[in-house]
């Protein structure tokens, strides 16, 4: 039996006076890979980032193993990680030099080289990052998944920008990482050629369908 | 493996040292406004050095003010852009580190240049000789406490429509205090050779700065984000 | 202890019904202390040795200059509640407080101006006080104009409330400064109003105009607060049946 690694509780979002979802509850555990759908404004990059820890959520509360999140803030810091629209990569930087400053955030010390290898990026170590194209930008995001320790990865579209053999090695990379142990959070628009997805619909948790 | 919180400071202070040197030229611009801005004054005002070297210690100091005021607006906006600052927020690291290496590295780029800078001005404007030492002095505690509490006000305008002036608006009354003690240090060095009270009361509103400052600004930071 | 009171004060509703009761109450109260503060001060009250008839705006003008201060630590106190205690009414009242303390500063600039003009000839002059509730003045604008630049009105409380504190704190430190920086260029600095020296029959009609005003301020902040909760809690059934009521009184 898997650990349950983090449950939501009723959790509701609100966004500019609009109720975007609530009465959410899940229980995610070790080696889930769970898939957030919904039409665009439904509230997905909303709920990811509430999880990561960005925004406070308007009603609920979210569990990481057993303990709520506001008294367990750094553990959690330590054992998730977060990837959202902005790749949080500094254009004037290298690959390299940025892997370097999100490898000193969050502990764990690795080959940048053979990360960088990894997503396909060898021999662009020290090319500075805005003299890459959009796809090898969004890679060196990518490249953290490699360094990271993390057990808990938030991913918002990962898929975008990418090419099919983008897609490949990431899609390996989630299956390596859920037959570890870990737990994947992600949406996408695209489909994905992955086994045992759980789906959350979060149009199933919209005000909408609550009167009905 | 676990990273202390001196090696997450320093992997700031880098990357943030780094970004300045790959940007060089941007650290011109407070400088030559600082420089446009004073020779502005004998150009309005007429060149007479008695009319200059009374106005010197204000002016200079306010122009310091004005250049520093310019220079904000980036200190958060790149971070907060191209999502750094998320990860910031949510990274392990405590993020009074990572603010107060900010904070470091963008006096180093600004408050430090004009600093040394200020002799040049006080010469434009025929400031008396004992002057330019304590001028030196008082700029240098003062544009640290000007970049602290600067800093608040990028914070809070951040996510905010027009942040521009509104920057200036929240930051400029803050700022009066310094403009006082600083431009009363240069001219009572001058009028009776000691400035050392001015100094202190500068040295300790730069203390409550490195202080209090970092906490609002955290707060502004993750406020920015919702 | 009983804590219930400080959380049923959290309650939009609870505050507004309540207040429709009180209001009438406040606003006659305020209303006759004003008046006959003004007319005393005005009329009745002695004239100055020094200043003739011109030192009565005093009378408006000490106590506004008072609020203006008392109003900035109010807003600041109602943000750091709302910080620590996430209470919307908190929220709300911060907002409140902020244009009724601006309208006050800049009362005490008008008075402080028209006091100027027979005492020093001049409309304007950069004395301690006059600076200073300036600078007042433009920290409340700068609160202001932030709540107006965010479209979330939760991030704008937030930041509001943080600047509002982050000004309380500078305010005894620019008073401080001002104060000292005013002494440097002015030397004789005539003490227009002593705090002592004031004769006790200018002190009655003083204590009750500050007495006033202040219920002036708590009146105007309790009728933008009412506002505020109405405009904010638009969505819920007892504002909705509230209008109702007011449309169907009406026919």
């Amino acid at each position: 039996m898997s650990d349950l690694l983090l449950e939501l509780d009723h959790l509701a979002c609100e966004r500019d006076d609009r109720l975007l979802f609530s009465q959410l509850s899940a229980r995610f555990y070790a080696g889930d890979l769970v898939q957030i759908l919904g039409p665009n404004g439904a509230g997905k990059t909303s709920l990811l980032r509430i999880i990561a820890g960005l925004t406070p959520a308007s009603a609920g509360d979210i569990r990481y193993k057993g303990q709520s999140l506001s008294s367990s803030r750094w553990q959690f810091a330590q054992d998730s990680l977060y990837l959202g629209h902005l790749a949080g990569i500094k254009k004037s930087l290298t690959p390299e030099e940025n892997l370097q400053w999100f490898i000193a955030q969050q502990a764990v010390q690795s080959d940048i080289a053979s990360a960088l290898k990894q997503v396909g990026l060898r021999g662009y170590e020290h090319t500075p990052c805005d003299q890459l194209s959009a796809g090898q930008f969004r890679r060196v995001a990518l490249a953290r998944l490699n360094l990271s320790a993390a057990s808990i990865w938030i991913l918002d579209e990962p898929f975008t920008a990418i090419d099919k053999s983008g897609v490949a090695m990431l899609e390996v990379l989630l299956a390596q990482h859920q037959a570890k142990g870990g737990m994947i959070l992600l949406t996408s628009h695209q489909d994905l050629a992955l086994s045992g997805i759980k789906r959350i619909n979060l149009e199933d948790f919209t005000s909408v369908h609550e009167t009905a | 493996m676990q990273h202390s919180v001196w090696a997450g400071f320093f992997s700031h202070l880098q990357r943030d040292f780094r970004l300045l040197a790959r940007h060089k030229l941007e650290l011109l611009n407070p400088l030559v406004f600082f420089v446009l801005a004073v020779s502005l004054i004998p150009l309005g005002l007429g060149p007479e050095k008695k009319v200059l070297a009374a106005l010197a210690p204000g002016i200079v100091w306010i122009m310091a003010l004005l250049a520093s005021l310019l220079s904000l607006e980036n200190l958060f906006r790149s971070d907060y852009e191209d999502g750094s600052l998320e990860q910031m927020l949510i990274s392990p690291q405590p993020l009074y580190f990572v603010v107060l290496a900010k904070l470091l590295v963008h006096w180093c780029a600004t408050g430090l240049p004009l600093t040394l800078m200020s002799p040049l001005l006080g010469l434009l404007m025929s400031l008396p000789e004992t002057g330019y030492l304590p001028l030196m002095a008082s700029l240098l505690l003062g544009t640290l406490s000007m970049t602290l509490i600067g800093g608040i006000g990028a914070a809070l305008t951040l996510s905010a429509r027009r942040s521009g002036l509104l920057l200036s608006l929240i930051v400029v009354p803050l700022y009066i205090p310094l403009l006082i003690f600083g431009a009363s240090a240069v001219q009572t060095a001058i009028d009776f050779s000691q400035y050392q009270m001015q100094l202190a009361v500068l040295g300790a509103m730069a203390a409550l700065g490195l202080l209090a400052a970092p906490f609002a600004i955290m707060g502004a930071l993750k406020i920015s984000q919702e | 202890m009983n804590w219930q009171w400080f959380h049923r004060l959290g309650s939009p509703r609870w505050f507004y019904e309540k207040t429709t009761g009180w209001l009438p109450w406040i606003a006659i109260v305020t209303g006759s202390l004003l008046v006959v503060g003004m007319i005393w001060g005005l009329a009745f009250a002695p004239i100055d040795y020094r200043q003739g008839n011109s030192y009565r705006i005093i009378f408006l003008h000490m106590p506004v200059a008072v609020l203006a201060m008392v109003g900035y630590y109010a807003m600041a106190i109602a943000g750091a509640v709302g910080l620590i205690w996430r209470m919307k009414m908190a929220f709300i009242v911060m907002v409140s407080a902020a244009p009724v303390g601006a309208v006050m500063t800049f009362l005490a600039l008008v008075t402080g101006s028209i006091w100027g003009k027979p005492t020093w000839g001049t409309w304007w002059i950069w004395d301690a006080r006059l600076t200073s509730v300036l600078v007042l003045f433009f920290l409340y604008m700068g609160v202001i104009a932030l709540q107006q630049a965010y479209q979330n009105r939760d991030t704008a409380d937030k930041a509001c409330a943080i600047l509002s504190l982050v000004g309380m704190v500078n305010i005894p430190i620019i008073y401080k400064s001002v104060d000292w920086w005013s002494t440097l260029h002015q030397p004789a600095t005539i003490k227009i109003v002593g705090q002592s020296s004031i004769d006790p029959s200018m002190k009655y009609p003083l204590l009750i105009m500050i007495a006033g005003l202040y219920l002036f301020f708590t009146l105007a902040v309790i009728l933008y607060t009412r506002v505020e909760v109405l405009r904010r809690e638009s969505r819920t059934q007892w504002v909705n049946d509230l209008l109702t009521q007011s449309v169907n009184k009406r026919d």
